[in-house]
């Protein structure tokens, strides 16, 4: 059986939150980490495009809380909640945090891809979310959708085709 | 100066004439590089989400060949030179005479390397025209290649700005090869992203502070 399932699609520094029918995406992930925390009994998935680590980096007068680690795993959560998810049952699936770019300089910015995933499961960690699977690292860029009826986050990458975890 | 909020349409043109004056002398170096002609559209400077910067080539999971590099300085910065990863084969096929370039498949040493240099020499001769302009001193650090998605290579570019803001001031400028009888043109697009207090620097030096 195979049913076409509307697609939620998060840009950066976004979130949302698929039930059941929907499969919920977000594309170009680079430096930037994809966090999908989802509930498979009631079929409720979210997704956080999270770009920078931590909240304190925020210099301007309006704070998006979805663009960091520190207040976007919250905020998904809480998002989530609404949805319906139950909020002990939840488990998670991270990508992304790549270095695109090989640089020799050791600027803040060219590590910004480790510290983001350091700063996702650090979150995590703190609301006891499991991360069942990840796939983080390296210097590939990576677009993912997870499925909520499946549990699965497929991952696309220009060089290495497309996974499953 | 908070920039975003006091910008007007004479601090864009402003933005639009440092484009024009980058894209080309990078225009007139490539040229001299392949020995074709190169023209260049008119450079459009905005103020745009993260969201829409991602439309500029396509969308995020755009594949396409970018060279990146940071300013330091005076002003600082970032700044790509984005091709299409079709085009940027074409190029580096003419580049090399090597038929069966392709960036997708375990492309040659040569033919990065190829790619760098024109990264190198793009870039070099943009921000050098740059620096005259304004008399900044610029230093740029040598440029990182990457071929992936666009999405993956532009969201580099925004991590300084995102500290500040959900919004970023490009300055894109597009350069294409016209080739005689050529059933597709070959385009490049230049993405200058200063640092969200590098704005009144560059004003400042103009005058127009």
């Amino acid at each position: 059986m195979f049913t076409s399932l509307d697609v939620v699609k998060v840009g950066i520094a976004q979130l949302d939150v698929a039930t059941q029918k929907q499969t919920i995406r977000t594309s170009g992930l680079g430096s930037c980490v994809g966090v999908v925390i989802y509930d498979e009994v009631k079929q409720v998935a979210g997704l956080v495009h999270v770009m920078l680590p931590d909240s304190s980096l925020s210099r301007g007068d309006q704070l998006t809380v979805a663009k960091f680690a520190d207040t976007g795993v919250p905020a998904l959560i809480d998002a989530m909640k609404l949805k319906g998810a139950n909020a002990v049952k939840l488990k998670a699936k991270i990508a992304g945090g790549a270095q695109m770019f090989k640089f020799t300089s050791n600027q803040d910015s060219m590590r910004i891809g480790p510290r983001n995933v350091e700063a996702v499961k650090n979150q995590l960690r703190k609301f006891g979310i499991p991360i069942v699977s990840e796939d983080t690292g390296g210097n590939s860029g990576r677009t993912i959708e997870f499925n909520p009826q499946t549990s699965k986050l497929q991952i696309r990458t220009v060089n290495q085709g497309v996974k499953d975890i | 100066m908070d920039i975003q909020q006091n910008i007007t349409s004479f601090h864009l043109d402003v933005l639009k004439e440092i484009g024009n004056i980058g894209a080309a002398h990078a225009a007139t170096a490539l040229s001299t590089l392949l020995n074709t002609k190169i023209d260049m559209h008119v450079p459009q400077v905005e103020m745009v989400s993260f969201n829409d910067m991602m439309e500029r080539v396509g969308g995020a999971e755009t594949f396409v060949t970018g060279i990146y590099l940071r300013i330091e300085g005076d002003v600082a910065g970032g700044m790509f030179f984005i091709m299409p990863v079709e085009q940027a084969n074409q190029l580096i096929r003419k580049l090399i005479h090597e038929k069966s370039f392709d960036f997708a498949q375990s492309p040659s040493e040569l033919g990065l390397s190829a790619m760098q240099e024109m990264g190198n020499i793009l870039s070099g001769s943009y921000l050098s025209a740059l620096s005259d302009f304004t008399k900044l001193k610029l230093y740029p650090t040598p440029p990182a290649l990457a071929s992936d998605m666009f999405g993956a290579i532009i969201s580099i570019g925004l991590i300084e700005v995102s500290q500040i803001s959900d919004y970023v001031i490009v300055i894109d400028t597009s350069i294409i090869e016209h080739e005689e009888n050529a059933k597709e043109e070959v385009s490049g697009h230049f993405f200058l992203i200063p640092d969200p207090n590098s704005f009144s620097t560059i004003f400042t030096s103009l005058g127009v502070g």
